[in-house]
């Protein structure tokens, strides 16, 4: 038998780490008596992603009301996991949009309805980059990509030094003012990972937000982003997002 | 031998570098968390630690589990798409223990949420001045929200 290389050796242990770091996470779950809460969720097999169809949102703010409930994101000014945006376009100047969010739409929108004015709203949230810039920058890997695709805060490791906040180009996190650490839409990790639907998914009442995992064959966001013209915010910066927008305007940055 | 006779200057030296090793190794152990690098640049934990956030929204699976009847119902009309918790509010405390009374939401309110007009929103999405089409009259006296159509 021809002695095993270099590449092999640390590809076997690396597994062998890694299971048995899930095997101890497991066992703990084991000893506290509820073996059946152990997670079996096998993240290597998701690619999770998001669609949204501009052409369906109504600026109810559900959404951002629904994303704060759950996850328990504070109720102080420009604390958002998800907002929404309306945008208003005067023919006459079409390269100065008029963009308002007041208090991200969890109030929803006072209406509009000044007519020959383009007028639309843009769910905004993390676009969960498959090259982030916020992860490149953090500098003691508080935030990272988990192999299913999301990028997550580790709110203990997380010094809040703000560099991530400056790094994201969609403006996508904040200073959380209670534990002073950067925070950011999770895509619910907490749900996904149950085999539930984020809680903005959820609780869209004109499906304009959907979830969908890339690597499933059987998704229909596969069917979904083949029939429609998608497209991501900010595609020069090469950031890859997971985030696709439907019928989404020139305008909209 | 004369030649090795002055070495004990290699020997500090070596020493310091074992202090020094030592030191390194010693506050890496220290500081650096056991679950680090398991899976990439990060706590492995951190992981888990983002799974185990309680979940607030039962999700409409769990509110067909028990209310099969109007999941029917809804099931055949405009508001088929529109999950339960968008109008009843978050729910999984009742989910999980039905004895929790799950509030009642005032109809006219929650109505107006999606359908007050807006210019905006897209078109052939149903809006109405609520003032002008039913003054101070409930929706619901005309407008079942399970079955919107009149």
């Amino acid at each position: 038998m021809p002695p095993p290389d270099r590449r092999a050796f640390l590809l076997q242990t690396g597994k062998l780490l890694v299971l048995t770091a899930s095997a101890a996470a497991a066992w703990d779950y084991v000893m506290a008596g509820e073996p059946e809460k152990t997670p079996d969720y096998d993240a290597a097999a998701h690619w999770w992603a998001m669609v949204i169809d501009v052409e369906r949102c109504i600026g109810c703010g559900l959404c951002v009301r629904a994303c704060k409930t759950e996850n328990h994101v504070s109720l102080e000014p420009d604390c958002f996991r998800t907002w929404v945006e309306r945008y208003e376009i005067d023919p006459d100047d079409p390269d100065h949009p008029h963009v308002t969010s007041p208090n991200g739409g969890y109030d929803g929108f006072p209406p509009v309805t000044n007519e020959g004015v383009k007028t639309f709203f843009v769910p905004k949230l993390c676009n969960q980059c498959a090259d982030s810039p916020c992860v490149q920058v953090c500098p003691v890997g508080a935030t990272f990509q988990t192999p299913d695709g999301v990028v997550l805060v580790d709110k203990d490791y997380c010094l809040g030094c703000r560099y991530c906040v400056q790094a994201c180009p969609y403006g996508c996190r904040y200073i959380d003012p209670e534990t002073h650490t950067a925070d950011k839409c999770t895509l619910c990790y907490h749900r996904i990972t149950r085999g539930l639907k984020p809680a903005c998914v959820e609780i869209c009442p004109t499906g304009a937000r959907s979830l969908g995992d890339l690597k499933d064959p059987n998704d229909p966001i596969h069917e979904f982003l083949r029939t429609h013209k998608v497209h991501v915010l900010k595609p020069q910066m090469a950031t890859h997002p997971k985030t696709f927008y439907n019928g989404l305007d020139g305008a909209v940055r | 031998m004369a030649r090795f006779s002055s070495y004990e200057h290699l020997l500090r030296l070596a020493a310091l570098f074992a202090v020094g090793i030592a030191l390194f190794a010693g506050l890496r152990w220290l500081l650096v968390p056991a679950d680090y690098g398991l899976i990439g640049p990060y706590r492995a934990s951190a992981l888990t630690q983002n799974q185990a956030h309680p979940i607030v929204y039962a999700g409409r699976l769990a509110c067909i589990d028990c209310h099969s009847d109007v999941a029917d119902v809804l099931k055949a009309n405009a508001h088929a798409r529109v999950g339960c918790e968008s109008c009843h509010g978050a729910l999984a405390a009742h989910a999980a223990d039905p004895g929790v009374t799950a509030i009642r939401p005032d109809v006219r309110t929650t109505c107006a949420i999606c359908h007050v007009p807006d210019t905006a929103k897209p078109a052939g999405f149903k809006t109405v001045n609520f003032a002008e089409h039913a003054g101070a009259e409930s929706c619901s006296s005309c407008h079942q929200p399970h079955a919107p159509r009149p």
